[in-house]
């Protein structure tokens, strides 16, 4: 639940926002980021952008968060 | 980090208070490279894993209504309850899975014959969010929208851990997302009424060993001081305008933390002009904490005051697939990542 992911605004109308990351589009609001535009990447977190993220921390995010899913999916095992 | 070991001649401790800094420890493998004398301690900073069983068991009741739809965050679904859990009352109808507070907004106005429930559960991460939603709510006139809210607010949260539970901490890693809402700054008043360096990190495991190695040069030039090192999101102030929608629509009161007991002023509750949002009032509920389940451990996981391994239902009774408590069913909880990294580090120890 602590988790935000970066993510690039591909649609901005009013406070709503479609955003893309990961090979993945969608809602998000814009809201509390009043001064987020089309093309921004931005911190979203349950469907909220939270902040602007620049580049490179958002590169390092995703790849962080592709190695945790995979983490998740692992099959129950005690195991290193 | 050894050179502080060295000097201060006894075991660091070192808190993660986020969940998602343990599970980012553990699957770089982190923990196998640290010193010796340098512990990690898992903290309260998963929400699911903090919400008291009160809480849940109140949400499974209203699961039950036949005039309710709960909207949840997916990682609620399978905490268990005395009776089920919101993943086994799912073939009912009654439980929908939402990513955010503004599709539950949506389930309230597609089913204006039903009851929406929102279960807020998080930090202040997620705060603004169930905040914008009941602004919204409001303005629309939607009526048939409630929030169960279970915020949590993690500062007070360090205070009481220091205070009460577990003065043996020596710093805190802090978390780098709650940090870009309040501001690496809330974090000044550890620093200087207990004393403890407090470092914001991100959760990528470069950010976070960096974040350890300042904490230990704080530690062994005898220093406490406040420093972000997540440059990147978090500002001294943070969002200030999730900030004002928060406190626009809540205010803090005490509340019930698994593990931690009452806090005084660490839940967010809704203010009286939104109170007519608030599920408890709506529904005439009062919330009490229940008694723990069984042989659970997890209160004094989150207080770092054991690891996991060390209750007896991990891994026999208590398994990510059967799980007894939160800690095995969150993502971010401690003995959900005991359990699928922690068996090396059991053996070592």
């Amino acid at each position: 639940m602590c988790l935000a992911l970066p993510a690039r605004i591909v649609e901005l109308k009013g406070d709503n926002a479609v955003v893309d990351a990961m090979g993945n589009r969608w809602k998000a609001k814009t809201t509390l980021l009043p001064d987020a535009r089309l093309g921004e990447l931005v911190l979203v977190h349950a469907g909220f952008a939270i902040s602007f993220v620049d580049e490179q921390e958002a590169k390092e995010t995703w790849e962080l968060i592709a190695q945790i899913n995979e983490f998740n999916e692992t099959p129950n095992k005690v195991s290193g | 980090m050894k050179s502080a070991c060295k000097s201060l001649g006894r075991r660091i401790n070192i808190m993660e208070v986020c969940g998602t800094h343990t599970v980012s420890i553990f699957r770089s493998g982190i923990r196998t490279t640290l010193p010796d004398g340098l512990k990690l301690l898992s903290g309260p900073g998963c929400p699911v894993c903090v919400t008291d069983q009160g809480y849940i068991d109140t949400v499974l009741q209203l699961a039950d209504r036949s005039d309710c739809l709960i909207a949840t965050y997916g990682d609620m679904i399978r905490v268990p309850g005395r009776e089920g859990s919101l993943e086994t009352k799912q073939t009912g109808g009654n439980v929908k899975l939402v990513l955010s507070s503004e599709d539950a907004l949506e389930l309230a106005r597609s089913n204006p014959d039903r009851e929406v429930v929102f279960v807020a559960v998080g930090f202040e991460t997620t705060a603004p969010a169930t905040a914008v939603a009941v602004v919204e709510a409001a303005a629309e006139g939607i009526e048939n929208f409630s929030v169960l809210s279970s915020h949590k607010l993690v500062v007070p949260a360090m205070r009481a851990l220091l205070s009460e539970k577990n003065d043996n901490i020596d710093a805190f890693l802090c978390p780098g997302h709650v940090s870009v809402i309040i501001g690496y700054s809330a974090f000044l008043e550890i620093v200087e009424d207990f004393g403890r360096p407090c470092v914001v990190a991100g959760f990528e495991p470069a950010q976070i060993i960096e974040g350890l190695g300042e904490i230990c040069r704080q530690l062994e030039a005898g220093k406490a001081e406040l420093k972000s090192i997540y440059k990147a999101v978090v500002t001294e102030r943070g969002n200030t305008t999730a900030q004002e929608v928060i406190a626009e629509c809540f205010e803090p009161a005490d509340g019930y933390w698994r593990g931690l007991g009452k806090i005084p002023k660490s839940t967010l509750k809704l203010k009286e002009k939104y109170s007519r949002f608030d599920a408890l009032e709506r529904f005439g509920i009062s919330e009490s904490p229940a008694e723990e389940l069984m042989g659970c451990r997890c209160g004094e996981v989150l207080c770092g005051l054991i690891e996991p391994p060390q209750c007896r239902l991990f891994g026999k009774a208590c398994t990510p697939r059967e799980p007894v408590g939160p800690c095995m069913v969150s993502s971010e909880g401690a003995c959900s990542a005991w359990f699928k990294y922690g068996a090396e580090r059991v053996s070592k120890r």
